[in-house]
């Protein structure tokens, strides 16, 4: 496997080879613990799949709040693309807003470019305000704002004097960090300063919990929340999916902070234990192992008898509604190989489903995740940053004297730590198969070269990928907006994943891509193009 | 659905809410891949490159293929050169195309990055007898649709070269249509035995088959060799006055040849009017086979007519598109109450307004520059009886249950329209058999059972 990638990087002009080759990995235990470079700047012209900071600010963890108005501050474009692109599905509570299907922007014109658009901004959040009456509002800067010098900050403070609502301003200039994870980090930032701790509910509750990380998508989330509910947990916030301003407000009162995708939310989580004391757990609601793993490290966590046994229960009920279905899905995906090439946390969490399905990963990787993603959080101490990254804001945050409150004693948490996962990731690179390729932000021409080579059964990866792999005679299914489908996530999303991916395998097309008439056989499944 | 649009219209300045429009860049990446082995670059942060991609991929449900220079924050300070230099390296040692079109966001063009200089000085790394070619597309001014102009301009100043031996070639723009109106045009043309350059051409390209193997660069597209050979036809029809005659300026201006603008063929009006033109200007008859195709258009209007007569239609879009499908609705007594486009510029409403008083249309509501969340107040205020446009309308229609026909860009929700025209007598055939069925189906849908109609 190593000779094959180092043939694929061959091709690369001499700078690029260097670069590249530090981004791959083949999994090897014995040379345990394996670095990758990852978080670094995208090569010019090669194809990459990642976005920007904005996409990351604005599209994946402001959008999804469902009753504040996001004001896209620049040209048309960056607004009109986060419009009902992610599915991060959202349902308007009795009394409450819901700006989901909405898209708003300052609309930049050459004049505001050429004379500022702060004026604009200002116009904007006005008629926002006259139209809509919202409980708060975001402005989310684009690529010219910062470079023209417009004072985003400014206008919100201005704007939160003059209608007395909350508006939060956030500095995530497209160009800012390598890719969408530095809008997450500036998210994250504001969210935590400005509005989590700010509302006024008193902890009272019992097994009162927050879901960090976790976008709703295809309806996930309320997936997650049934399975939640139904064992007896409070749900307080979601962050934020389906989410709502008052209850991230309200987020210090939970007990405990869940992490699914720890990327764009660990900072958030990380910041939440030392201001508020709450301590956090990595979760992975995907798949029906992950799942029921996560149900008992929360259990716990608690670690009440009754709230244990009821969570066996409840794992019981779930697994014995699916088990069935799973066995049969199973039976037709058996052996089969995939690749995953997701954002920055689906890459990991879609194998323990897929071995459930028995199939093989063979290649992973992540668009923009850091080296804790890959390497576990016990590198952090390590990772430099380097200069693209360096003006990210680094927000420290400190013991809130109010509202802190000592959830965990100090041996009551060593003695958790040992057992589930507090404050702690491993990463994707420990759960691999011995030969597993792990690369880090995968362009087109090693997507191709690999698909060639591996033949897998089965490639996981977004929109732009999806056809080139269908081209190539390879079932794709996309795991950012899992094909209009889901939920993927908790038990009944394992079924819907297994259901989707075996009638993709299986779908009668796949026998018609060679015509009677040419001569060439073709394997069911395997029309893998090129010259192999 | 859209529960908080307030039927009360408050005029705005500043906030566009959900609107009619995207940026340049997307439509000068849409025509370059109408140009056979071009890869389209976008010279700003990877972001746009990317949400482009997506936006194009989810349209046509094809692979799309483009590069970016990924300005970092210090590019975006110090000029994105060296970012050039390194993707157009890149670019021909991997992905080996025969033209690079570069375009820019709004990011590159706010920092001044010089393209015309850039270019020339990647040329060392050009490899022999191929292109790299730039075109200018700010997002903070015009649309998708100026980006699309832009870009086809720019192969013309780039490319086309009169070499002082005319060719009997005529040149058709066909302006931003799906590759279905594209190849119903080559159609045309081929019937009515025309020699021709169409660009740019997405047919082959955006409806590539599939064969098992994934093709970089698919068979289709206009040849670079035509685009060059354009600057000798003997006459350019440019097809649309926003998305064309710019090109078919820049071939008169540069290689003299003569040009003339129509609309997109969009109903019968447009289409008698091109066709006209190609049978005045090649001094040829009309051949039997478009005048049966034309009988059997009449033919079917005439046996509708009863559910389009004097039924509002509110039609929103680009303004090539837009005008158009106006004169269409118009041809089948219909009244276009709302028309609106996202696209800035007067011309838009000049254009359409001169349509509905030439049919003595007096009430219509006709706005450029506007978005879909003030349509929708119109709508709420004067309700039509048909919504005409790109997949955003979903939405409108849902929540005011009117019958709704998806056509222009982007329809994100459905599968197989590029393979279809809606230009050319066919592609109104087919409009009509759309705006049909979903009349249809809503009385279906919704009349009493005693009322319900087997034959309609």
């Amino acid at each position: 496997m190593k000779d094959f990638m180092d043939k694929v990087l061959e091709k690369y002009p001499a700078k690029t080879f260097k670069s590249r080759k530090e981004h791959i990995v083949i999994k090897k235990a014995s040379e345990a613990p394996q670095k990758i470079i990852a978080n670094t700047r995208t090569i010019p012209g090669m194809i990459t799949n990642r976005g920007c900071c904005y996409a990351g600010c604005k599209g994946v963890v402001l959008g999804p709040i469902k009753d504040m108005i996001h004001i896209v501050h620049g040209p048309i474009g960056c607004s009109y693309y986060t419009w009902g692109t992610r599915r991060n599905k959202a349902k308007t509570q009795p009394g409450g807003q819901n700006y989901i299907e909405y898209c708003f922007s300052t609309d930049m014109q050459e004049s505001d470019i050429i004379f500022g658009g702060e004026k604009k901004l200002r116009a904007a959040i006005t008629e926002a305000v006259e139209i809509f009456n919202p409980k708060a509002i975001t402005i989310s800067a684009t690529c010219p704002v910062g470079l023209i010098g417009d004072d985003i900050n400014a206008v919100a403070v201005w704007a939160e004097k003059t209608y007395g609502i909350q508006v939060l301003s956030f500095n995530c200039e497209g160009y800012k960090g390598v890719s969408q994870s530095a809008g997450h980090h500036i998210a994250n930032n504001n969210l935590m300063r400005s509005v989590i701790g700010t509302g006024t509910k008193v902890p009272t509750k019992k097994h009162s919990i927050n879901m960090l990380g976790e976008y709703n998508i295809g309806g996930d989330g309320w997936e997650v929340a049934r399975i939640l509910k139904k064992v007896g947990y409070d749900i307080v916030c979601v962050m934020t999916g389906d989410g709502s301003y008052e209850e991230i407000k309200n987020a210090h009162t939970a007990q405990l902070n869940l992490v699914q995708c720890h990327r764009s939310i660990n900072y958030i989580a990380e910041m939440m234990e030392v201001k508020y004391g709450i301590p956090w757990i990595k979760v992975n609601f995907i798949g029906a192992t992950g799942t029921t793993q996560t149900l008992r490290d929360i259990a716990l966590y608690f670690g009440e008898p009754e709230l244990i046994e009821k969570t066996e229960q409840i794992i019981a009920e779930e697994i014995a509604e699916i088990e069935g279905q799973m066995q049969y899905y199973k039976t037709r995906l058996e052996g089969k190989t995939a690749c995953l090439y997701v954002g920055g946390s689906r890459s990991h969490h879609y194998q323990t489903l897929l071995r459930e399905l028995g199939v093989e990963t063979v290649v992973s990787g992540y668009e923009f995740a850091h080296r804790d993603d890959y390497e576990g959080r016990e590198v952090i101490p390590s990772i430099k940053l380097d200069a693209d990254s360096k003006n990210i804001e680094h927000l420290t945050v400190e013991k809130d004297e109010k509202k802190y409150r000592m959830i965990l004693s100090p041996e009551k948490y060593e003695e958790l730590a040992k057992i589930i996962p507090l404050a702690k990731y491993d990463g994707l690179i420990k759960d691999e198969n011995e030969g597993t390729i792990i690369i880090d932000d995968i362009n087109h021409y090693e997507t191709e070269e690999i698909i060639k080579k591996l033949k897998p059964d089965m490639f996981f990866s977004g929109i732009k990928d999806k056809y080139v792999v269908q081209k190539m005679g390879v079932m794709s299914r996309q795991l950012h907006s899992y094909d209009y489908s889901g939920p993927y996530a908790g038990y009944k999303g394992a079924v819907i994943f297994a259901r989707d991916i075996t009638s993709g395998v299986h779908t009668p097309a796949w026998r018609y891509v060679t015509a009677p008439w040419k001569v060439e056989p073709l394997l069911e499944g395997k029309v893998v193009g090129g010259d192999e | 659905m859209l529960d908080l649009t307030t039927k009360k219209i408050v005029e705005r300045k500043a906030l566009r809410i959900n609107p009619a429009k995207t940026c340049q860049p997307i439509g000068a990446m849409y025509a370059a891949l109408g140009v056979h082995a071009c890869l389209p670059h976008s010279h700003g942060s990877q972001g746009c490159c990317s949400y482009h991609r997506m936006q194009l991929t989810r349209h046509f449900k094809e692979p799309v293929m483009a590069t970016t220079s990924a300005f970092t924050e210090g590019a975006s300070v110090f000029g994105g050169g060296s970012n050039m230099k390194t993707a157009v390296k890149n670019i021909f040692e991997l992905y080996a195309p025969d033209i690079i079109a570069v375009h820019t966001t709004c990011l590159s063009e706010t920092i001044g990055d010089d393209l015309k200089t850039m270019i020339s000085q990647v040329q060392p790394d050009v490899p022999e007898g191929k292109y790299v070619i730039h075109a200018n597309t700010p997002s903070y001014a015009g649309s998708h649709v100026t980006g699309f102009s832009s870009m086809v301009k720019a192969f013309v100043s780039y490319l086309s070269v009169n070499s002082g031996t005319k060719s009997n070639r005529i040149n058709v723009i066909p302006g931003w249509v799906e590759p279905g109106d594209m190849k119903e045009i080559k159609r045309i043309l081929s019937l009515m035995e025309i020699d021709n350059i169409l660009f740019p051409d997405t047919s082959g390209v955006l409806d590539a088959p599939m064969t098992g193997t994934f093709e970089m660069y698919p068979e289709g597209g206009t040849k670079i060799e035509d685009i060059i050979d354009a600057g000798n036809s003997k006459l350019t029809l440019a097809l649309g006055t926003y998305t064309s005659e710019a090109a078919a300026i820049e071939l008169e201006k540069k290689c003299k040849v003569p040009m003339k603008t129509l609309g997109i063929p969009i109903g019968i009006e447009a289409t008698d009017r091109l066709i006209s033109e190609l049978a005045t200007l090649t001094h040829k008859a009309v051949p039997s086979s478009i005048e049966v195709e034309r009988g059997q258009l009449v033919d079917l209007m005439l046996d509708s007519q009863a559910y389009f007569s004097g039924k509002k239609v509110a039609i929103y879009g680009d303004p090539d598109t837009v005008l158009g499908l106006v004169e269409f609705v118009i041809s089948l007594g219909m009244i276009p109450k709302f028309v609106i486009s996202g696209t800035p510029g007067d011309t838009f409403a000049r254009q359409i307004n001169a349509v509905l008083a030439e049919n003595e249309i007096t009430d219509a509501v006709v706005k450029g520059s506007a978005d879909l969340f003030e349509l929708h107040q119109l709508m709420k205020n004067e309700p039509v009886d048909l919504l005409m446009g790109n997949t955003h309308g979903k939405f409108i229609a849902r929540a005011e249950d009117v019958p709704f026909v998806r056509v222009g860009f982007p329809i994100l929700d459905r599968y197989a329209h590029q393979y279809f025209p809606i230009v050319g007598y066919t592609g109104a055939i087919r409009l009509i058999e759309m705006m049909s069925n979903v009349i249809l189906d809503k009385i279906d849908r919704t009349c009493a059972e005693e009322d319900f109609e087997l034959v309609m």
